[in-house]
């Protein structure tokens, strides 16, 4: 297999492959969550669970009233990584063209510019985390293998893309096969990894916020 | 089947949706650990909420996901082990007062007091648990009472209430609107709470009991983590409410009798009440706003209210106190972390009845201490007799007994506008 017989591969049967997975690992982990459930409550309400539920999940987006240094540092990182990320993965023109190829429409690009400065701001964020993980002796106790490897596939894509479009010496099929390698083995890694928050998150908040809402208190 | 087996099988029956989905959820971001005073006031890494579950979240991983099931039955995962509990008993018991301050920290939504409050259950069943926390529990179930408290105690109390009063205190009484559950510190400790009940019941004009097989409201299962004692002793207050067909069941100023009486109860019973079961407080409010709680005079003191966090947090009940308070209070402030935010004063969960963690719970109300230096108050008034204690043995603690620390129920009646009824 020559390298563009390779980056064919990896367009077409290999990418269909990631994405398979990557849906029905995601779907088969939340409803797996879901179906495991818990037993009806037999406790009388004072409140609801549904619309709590839901509240939960948007004001965990929200900065915690009483953050503190590590909050902020986390949610500010943490927002720079994912906005960054979303923003490259899904306003890059040639990123564009692959989503309209899949669902038969597109949108309109951003500049290249601005996506390179949002895959370099996003990378600087990883950097910045993996850092604060060595280095904090919370992080660091909490800190599994898993937790390094996840690092490594999310800013394989990220590294890879950046270098596709600015060459360094290695052919253009070569990086881009690497790039979409990358990609295809972080789609198939976020089932099996913590990685799944990425849907999963919404489920945790609805149960906390479902199960404070039920006693009638904000969570 | 070994202790390892035992805690693993335990943990495998604890794991609920909610628990499966925090696991998948959590991307080891440490932000837990601000919310817990056990870590904020000793810097322990150890003590960061979400550590504390490492062994079940072991569990989870081996029998709950694809990647974890694969390892363990190629032999590259190694199982919990005893060894791991024995180790873990320290983290769940000592440095957790199942506060939930780190449930509302979480970004990803983790409920890691739900998580913790189940992880204790395996710890039970695989023989893990405090001396301190294993005897209560033993007199609870034996005596009636984790303080060892009996009927005997309880008519002294009733019997000196009447002195005091000069009218009867309600015991037995069939058909009352109303069933006072006590808890243990009550009634060893803080008898001001038989006469300032009566008072208040008898000037909004309501019938109400307390009942002398099921009086201590106090439940050390849900603390230690044991459903099935949970149970038994819920089923005498159930016994005792039916028996006497009240209405409503008054839990006490008591933060772990209320999550267990109000929330847990029917679950653990496997039915619902044929009553309701109230919190004192909502039924001061109630009666307040029915206006039938009506004051005389204020109280100038400086003074705060202290949050118990199953009564708050845990519990709902925010606005209530602070309702009943401000009826009688000229000068009440707030700690600047209030309501569903305030500190835990570092003795819930069993903390408090658990010897081996007295040291650490009276340094890390070091937290508390911070609070009130901020407000300089001359009196705390709380509703739960559990951080009564707690706050005043860290008061002593930090040289700060010149703060009063008192019950809101019996601090409302000094105020209470009875003098008609009371003469009926």
């Amino acid at each position: 297999m020559n390298e563009t017989e390779l980056l064919t591969w990896l367009r077409g049967p290999g990418l269909l492959i990631a994405i398979t997975i990557f849906v029905l690992g995601v779907v088969f982990r939340v409803i797996q969550n879901l179906a495991i459930g818990m037993p009806e409550n037999l406790a009388e309400p004072k409140g609801s669970t549904f619309g709590p539920g839901v509240a939960t999940v948007f004001r965990r987006f929200k900065f915690h009233r009483h953050s503190t240094n590590r909050g902020y540092f986390t949610l500010i990182a943490g927002y720079t990584f994912h906005i960054g990320l979303l923003l490259t993965l899904l306003f890059l023109d040639q990123h564009i063209l692959l989503f309209k190829s899949i669902l038969g429409f597109g949108w309109p690009a951003l500049p290249t510019v601005l996506i390179t400065f949002s895959a370099l701001i996003s990378i600087g964020a990883l950097f910045a985390v993996l850092v604060y993980r060595v280095m904090d002796p919370v992080r660091r106790k909490l800190s599994v293998y898993q937790d390094y490897l996840v690092w490594v596939l999310t800013i394989g894509p990220l590294i890879t893309g950046y270098l596709t479009m600015h060459p360094i010496g290695l052919s253009y099929t070569l990086l881009l096969s690497l790039h979409i390698i990358s990609a295809e083995i972080l789609l198939i890694a976020i089932p099996f990894t913590s990685l799944s928050h990425m849907a999963s998150l919404f489920v945790s908040r609805w149960y906390n916020g479902a199960i404070a809402g039920y006693k009638g208190v904000k969570s | 089947m070994t202790t390892a087996q035992r805690a693993i099988t335990a943990m495998v029956e604890q794991i609920d949706g909610p628990v499966a989905s925090y696991f998948s959820s959590c991307v080891h971001c440490g932000m837990c650990a601000d919310a817990c005073l056990f870590y904020t006031e000793t810097q322990d890494p150890r003590f960061t909420p979400i550590y504390k579950l490492l062994p079940m979240r072991k569990v989870w991983q081996q029998e709950f996901t694809f990647w974890g099931r694969l390892m363990k039955s190629i032999g590259l995962a190694k199982s919990v082990t005893d060894e791991e509990m024995a180790e873990w008993e320290e983290l769940v018991y000592d440095t957790c007062t199942l506060c939930g301050k780190c449930s509302l920290a979480c970004p990803v939504g983790n409920d890691i007091t739900y998580m913790i409050r189940k992880f204790r259950e395996a710890m039970v069943a695989s023989g893990h648990a405090p001396q301190g926390l294993k005897e209560a529990m033993k007199r609870a179930i034996e005596i009636g009472s984790p303080m060892g408290i009996t009927l005997t105690t309880l008519q002294a109390q009733i019997k000196h209430a009447e002195e005091e009063l000069g009218y009867k205190v309600p015991i037995d009484e069939e058909g009352a609107e109303y069933m006072m559950v006590l808890s243990s510190a009550e009634i060893a400790q803080f008898q001001e709470i038989i006469p300032a009940v009566a008072r208040i019941f008898k000037a909004a004009n309501v019938s109400w009991t307390l009942c002398s097989t099921a009086f201590e409201g106090t439940n050390t299962g849900i603390q230690i983590g044991s459903s099935d004692l949970a149970a038994e002793l819920i089923e005498r207050i159930v016994a005792g409410a039916e028996q006497l067909k009240v209405k409503t069941v008054i839990s006490p100023e008591c933060g772990h009798a209320y999550i267990a009486l109000r929330w847990e109860g029917p679950n653990l019973i496997g039915r619902p009440y044929k009553f309701k079961v109230q919190h004192i407080l909502e039924i001061l409010e109630e009666l307040r706003k029915q206006g039938k709680l009506k004051t005389k005079g204020k109280d100038e003191t400086r003074l705060t209210y202290h949050d118990p966090c199953q009564i708050a947090r845990r519990g709902g009940i925010v606005e209530q106190p602070r309702n009943l308070i401000n009826q009688f209070a000229a000068n009440f402030v707030e700690m600047k972390e209030h309501g569903e935010y305030n500190w835990c004063c570092g003795g819930g969960g069993g903390v408090a009845a658990n010897e081996r963690a007295e040291e650490r719970r009276l340094d890390v109300f070091s937290k508390k201490k911070q609070q009130l230096d901020e407000i300089k108050v001359e009196r705390i008034v709380t509703a739960c007799s559990n951080c009564r204690n707690m706050l005043e043995d860290g008061l002593d603690h930090y040289n700060m007994s010149d703060i009063e620390v008192v019950g809101l129920t019996e601090t409302l009646v000094q105020f209470l506008d009875d003098t008609n009824q009371a003469n009926d």
